[in-house]
């Protein structure tokens, strides 16, 4: 493990002087009210956000821009450009001018982004549509069915996700249910598994939740009267449905989709146990660079380039919303 | 009087939490699931050393632990390159073996290994290949050799390791190459093959606990794996054997060690050798699978073990394996890339 765990002095005095100022805070807003203010009720909160968001992220930024030995290097966001940026030192280093012939770019980390990405839009397509008209039929009034459905979506939830998509291969695997199943009705087993669409099944089935949802609180609260006056002015159901339903409900719809698409891009681990290791994600990339390498330099850089990626993307969507009508995610 | 009470039991209450004595406590550090537990009462029953025992899942998780808790342990079970790897940082403490006579049942083949070439720093607890595990019913006997892995009537049907020690190792095996190479072209060459298994469709999956699992559901017919492993995919289902390829391949030891910092070295030495007496073994033996170094216990176990090729591999095959060296950072950076890149491929 190449890791580096010790920190310099001065970021460990930076972390100390964070948690000083805190407390100061602390004490200031008691002397200023003479008393407890409401605004201390959130300061446990504030606490638990500086100790496990705050201060990771400064690290992840600090081990992103150093190297193992801890000084400052720009090396570790080449290597996002060029996985084989530090082998290939290493090859032109041993052999000196016969080691050319050895030497190419790395596209793993470039490939995995751009896949990770194509993957994550996919996904929230298909979650967009197969949600989106769940949702319309939860929130139908008319519809008695809608709060049982509500509850069904709500059920699978109680459970770990982990677990859910080991569930799915034991559905999918050649040996398993389907399978069984199919070769029992006396056809030819198929292969569904170890390949990207399985990969993508399990990330809409575990996503898909967090598309209904939005749409569904937004819809639910929506006034059933406007839609009933655009019927009553001529428009035809699927015309209201363009005109008036939509568009009301685009603040969730946006909502579902930054839900679904951050943790899509970042989805690691479903790869592994239904895509059986054949493809990476970048979740998978960074993972590996943490625990298999233990290379958190890399890893760090990896991660930044990830969030600056999910931040450009909210503030698109906070163009589009920008009340924030959709529960004020994006 | 209340006030006293209470400032007593709270010394009471710290003390108990300490370690007992300096010759009471044995810390132990071993792999998750590596021991039989009645072993550890016996010998508790037997000294009345108390045993505080720890389990690590990694090797590399476990060098960070002992180099961030000085004194916390007092044996370890790191495999072999990590033993080489602890010789060279100076982490590890002189064993005494005339507190260990048991240690002279170690068989021959394991004798001044090259990770501890002058038998100072370790006691080999147990050992293993990297070989095939295949499923009979599926596909016969296929030919003894590493080529099979790449055999395209084998389609879709191989399972490799998610390790690249082990897959790059493997392959490098395979192409004449030593598995723990520096040259930068058997590298390479083994990073093509790899990528060529690859686009070729006979890989299934690349993955590591999931495995044996799967070889037992019949779910591939072939797979990379270790022997313990195996043996363990074997008990459960019949139509499993396992081979170790005639080109050779990886043998691993995973043996005892006493950390520098050890507070206990004693107690450490008197649990080593409990290990090593035969019938001690013999239970660990038969609740971990894997084969045991014990020349003792091998005698115990008899034709059970000694006709089993998967704990007792022929000698003419082990003598082409290797153990797995540390491999230089720099060109552990190879390595990595290289491995990257197979997964890579689509």
């Amino acid at each position: 493990m190449r890791a580096n765990l010790s920190l310099p002095w001065w970021a460990w005095a930076a972390m100390g002087a964070g948690l000083v100022v805190f407390a100061v805070m602390i004490g200031l807003t008691v002397k200023r009210n003479r008393g407890v203010h409401r605004s201390l009720f959130a300061s446990p909160y504030t606490l638990w956000m500086i100790v496990f968001t705050v201060i990771p992220v400064i690290l992840i930024g600090y081990y992103a821009f150093t190297n193992a030995s801890g000084a400052f290097t720009l090396d570790n966001f080449k290597n996002f450009w060029d996985s084989n940026y530090e082998s290939n030192k290493v090859i032109l280093d041993v052999m000196g001018e016969e080691g050319a012939a050895y030497i190419t770019r790395g596209t793993v980390n470039v490939d995995t982004l751009v896949y990770s990405l194509w993957m994550a839009f996919k996904c929230t397509v298909i979650c967009l549509l197969l949600g989106y008209p769940a949702a319309l039929f939860m929130a139908d009034r008319n519809m008695k069915l809608g709060a049982t459905l509500v509850v069904l979506f709500i059920i699978p939830m109680w459970m770990n996700f982990l677990l859910r998509t080991i569930a799915w291969m034991s559905l999918l695997e050649d040996s398993g249910l389907i399978n069984t199943f199919l070769k029992w009705l006396g056809f030819e087993g198929v292969q569904l598994m170890y390949n990207s669409e399985a990969v993508l099944l399990g990330m809409v089935y575990n996503f898909l939740p967090f598309m209904v949802f939005p749409i569904y609180t937004v819809l639910s609260k929506m006034d059933f009267r406007l839609t009933e006056a655009a019927a009553d002015l001529g428009c035809n159901s699927l015309q209201t449905l363009v005109k008036v339903t939509l568009p009301l409900s685009l603040p969730g719809v946006i909502s579902g989709i930054t839900m679904v698409f951050m943790p899509s891009v970042t989805t690691f681990f479903i790869p592994r146990v239904l895509g059986g290791g054949n493809t990476m994600m970048f979740g998978d990339l960074i993972e590996s660079k943490f625990l298999t390498e233990g290379n958190w330099n890399v890893g760090s850089a990896l991660s930044l380039i990830m969030m600056l990626l999910i931040l450009l993307s909210l503030s698109i969507l906070r163009k589009v919303d920008p009340n924030g009508e959709g529960g004020g995610i994006a | 009087m209340k006030k006293l009470i209470s400032v007593f039991l709270l010394l009471a209450l710290l003390l108990s939490a300490l370690p007992a004595s300096a010759e009471g406590v044995v810390n132990v550090y071993n792999w998750e699931d590596y021991i039989d537990p009645a072993v550890i009462t016996l010998f508790e029953q037997e000294t009345g050393i108390k045993v505080n025992y720890m389990c690590f899942t990694t090797v590399e998780d476990m060098i960070v632990q002992v180099e961030a808790n000085p004194g916390a342990f007092d044996v370890c079970f790191p495999s072999d390159y990590i033993i080489e790897r602890m010789i060279r940082n100076d982490m590890l403490a002189e064993i005494n073996f005339d507190n260990i006579p048991g240690a002279a049942q170690t068989i021959d083949y394991l004798r001044t290994p090259d990770y501890d070439p002058e038998e100072k720093f370790s006691v080999p607890y147990m050992w293993g290949t990297v070989g095939v595990l295949y499923n009979k019913e599926l596909i016969g006997e296929p030919a003894k050799s590493w080529a099979t892995l790449w055999d395209k009537q084998y389609q879709n049907n191989v399972i490799m390791l998610d390790s690249f020690r082990d897959s790059m190792g493997a392959t490098l095996k395979s192409l004449g190459y030593s598995m723990n190479t520096h040259e930068i072209p058997a590298i390479m060459a083994a990073k093509n093959k790899l990528i060529e298994q690859k686009k070729s469709g006979v890989v299934k999956a690349y993955q590591v606990d999931e495995t044996k699992d799967k070889m037992v559901a019949g779910e591939a017919a072939l797979a990379l794996m270790w022997s313990g492993d195996a043996m363990y995919a074997i008990d459960l289902n019949e139509n499993l054997d396992y081979f170790v390829p005639e080109e050779g391949s990886n043998v691993w030891v995973d043996c005892a060690v006493i950390p520098k910092t050890a507070k206990n070295k004693e107690n450490a030495e008197k649990f080593i050798d409990f290990l090593c007496r035969p019938e001690i073994a013999v239970m660990n033996v038969e609740y971990i699978c894997y084969s045991t170094p014990n020349k003792g216990a091998i005698d115990l176990l008899g034709e059970d073990y000694t006709g089993n090729h998967v704990q007792n591999p022929d000698t003419a095959v082990l003598e082409k394996c290797e153990f797995l060296h540390d491999i230089e950072e720099k060109f552990l950076s190879i390595y990595e890339a290289m491995w990257m890149e197979v997964k890579n491929t689509k």
